[in-house]
């Protein structure tokens, strides 16, 4: 089976900040991959490469390609809205819209034009018992998304990010901004939805990198110094530099 | 070392100032309103509030000039207001930082702080003689809505500034294009700010005098076209006061516009604080 993801010769510059270098990774089709490392070595950066986020940055510079089922997301036939519409993100710190949960699950099918109240409404059902949601919220659904707590907000962009029917979806330190026990919900979520969904996450949680993952990728310095499967690269690393970051001699 | 006064003092020193100015703000708030209200309140009765004057305003009502005022402040927000959030949302979202945007900035500034006898000149020159719109409801409620239009621009950009990046983000992520995240996301969540600007635009043109003197004209009667010449209720007030017509009624004039800006402000502040508790779900 091809990659879902392959990335070949990324580099990617901020102004004259070379951020990430000839970065080469393939991604599997269905499974979680997440990405370690250090602060500012460049993770973000690069998953925020893989559904275009960067484009708004006026600095933001690249060659190499990063193709999505074989086409490079980077041509200029690609229409950004679909890209996005296929890789979805949930970031880092939960950010619902200050609207109603229902509106904001709604929001990405209604922007790509559902107007439907029985689709809409099946659909939010449907994304939000996805998320493992809907029980908490089922009975409120009209009111603002604000008022849940960081996990249920984290979980309601989940729900909202899947609602668009995505192929693959990006989390950027997901659960940084939770407390434990939200983000074992999260962690369990991520393992129900990795049958559907081809997951990339941005950890800095070594612990949750093994508990989700079945590949991982060690960032350092805008490198990816090594990557394979996680059981392996965390119990027996090639490189002297991801032994020294996983036993945290450094990071 | 030697301190003059102790932490302790100065600290009780500090909170008398800092309480003092506080109340003696209050205090000449309530001043000003409590007198225009004490000398206009006896002169307002239903006869006063809704019929013509009589005489140049020595008796009679001012229905007109409540009618002026209204209809003047609305066409001066209707067309201050789209222009004003259209050119917040383009300097906020669209325009990037260079020499032309900071121009503008710097032009809107300056409009703020040009006195509004020469918005009334400009209106005059400009709505009533070049554009041959004579002195009328539309000529006043443009030239209001000049004046009206920095306030509503400034105050609308910082309160789309403040929006969360994550808001907009999360939008985009999810596939949105930046017109449908700007109206779907941004804009409702700088509303509270936006009316802000709205109501201080307003309450700028509501209350205008110089700017009105030479674009609406001095009619006594109820204006019903936007061609016809009017009389809100600020330049009224300043005819019968500054004519001498009637002490008495211009006081009443007076407590009414107060009385009218209040209840604007309330109710709208009221709607605002709705708004919010709905949005962020308290």
């Amino acid at each position: 089976m091809p990659y879902r993801i392959e990335v070949q010769d990324l580099n990617v510059y901020f102004g004259e900040s070379h951020i990430l270098k000839d970065i080469n990774i393939n991604i599997n089709n269905n499974m979680v991959t997440a990405l370690i490392g250090p602060s500012g070595c460049g993770k973000s950066t690069f998953i925020r490469t893989l559904n275009r986020m960067n484009d708004s940055i006026s600095t933001f510079k690249k060659d190499g390609s990063v193709l999505l089922d074989e086409d490079d997301i980077y041509e200029s036939k690609v229409d950004v809205v679909e890209l996005r519409k296929k890789v979805g993100m949930v970031f880092q710190k939960p950010n619902p819209f200050p609207k109603s949960i229902f509106d904001n699950v709604a929001y990405g099918l209604r922007i790509h034009g559902e107007n439907d109240k029985d689709v809409l409404a099946n659909k939010v059902e449907e994304s939000l018992r996805a998320a493992a949601l809907w029980d908490e919220v089922k009975d409120k659904l009209e009111m603002s998304a604000l008022g849940l707590s960081g996990g249920q907000q984290q979980r309601l962009c989940i729900a909202r990010t899947i609602a668009v029917e995505p192929e693959v979806i990006l989390m950027d330190e997901p659960c940084s901004a939770l407390d434990p026990i939200s983000t074992t919900k999260i962690e369990d979520l991520i393992h129900k939805l990795k049958n559907d969904y081809t997951i990339i996450i941005v950890t800095h949680n070594m612990q949750q990198a093994t508990r989700v993952s079945k590949y991982t990728a060690f960032f350092l310095n805008g490198e990816i110094v090594e990557s394979g499967l996680t059981d392996k690269l965390f119990i027996e690393p090639e490189d002297k530099r991801t032994e020294d970051y996983i036993t945290g001699r450094f990071g | 070392m030697n301190r003059i006064i102790s932490p302790k003092i100065s600290q009780k020193i500090m909170k008398g100032v800092f309480w003092g100015s506080g109340i003696l703000t209050i205090l000449l708030l309530i001043m000003i309103i409590g007198y225009v209200l004490i000398n206009g309140l006896p002169v307002i009765n239903f006869e006063f509030l809704f019929t013509d004057p009589i005489d140049s305003g020595r008796a009679g009502g001012i229905f007109p000039m409540i009618v002026s005022t209204i209809y003047v402040t609305f066409v001066a927000l209707v067309v201050a207001i789209p222009l004003g959030i259209g050119g917040a949302v383009y300097l906020a979202e669209y325009a990037g930082e260079g020499p032309i945007v900071k121009a503008i900035r710097f032009g809107s500034e300056t409009l703020a702080s040009i006195p509004s006898i020469v918005f009334g000149l400009f209106g005059y020159a400009f709505f009533v003689i070049y554009l041959g719109l004579g002195f009328c409801v539309l000529s006043g409620g443009l030239t209001l809505a000049l004046m009206a239009l920095p306030t509503i621009i400034r105050t609308s950009e910082v309160s789309i500034e403040a929006v969360p990046r994550s808001y907009t983000e999360g939008s985009l992520a999810l596939g949105a294009n930046k017109w449908q995240t700007i109206y779907e996301v941004v804009l409702p969540a700088a509303i509270p700010g936006i009316i802000t600007g709205i109501i201080l635009g307003m309450a700028r043109a509501i209350e205008e005098t110089a700017a009105i003197l030479y674009t609406v004209g001095a009619a006594l009667t109820v204006p019903v076209s936007i061609f016809d010449p009017a009389r809100p209720l600020p330049l009224h007030l300043y005819t019968l006061a500054t004519e001498g017509i009637s002490m008495p009624n211009a006081y009443g004039t007076a407590a009414v516009l107060v009385i009218l800006i209040m209840v604007i402000t309330i109710v709208t502040n009221a709607l605002v604080d709705r708004y919010i508790k709905k949005m962020m779900g308290r």
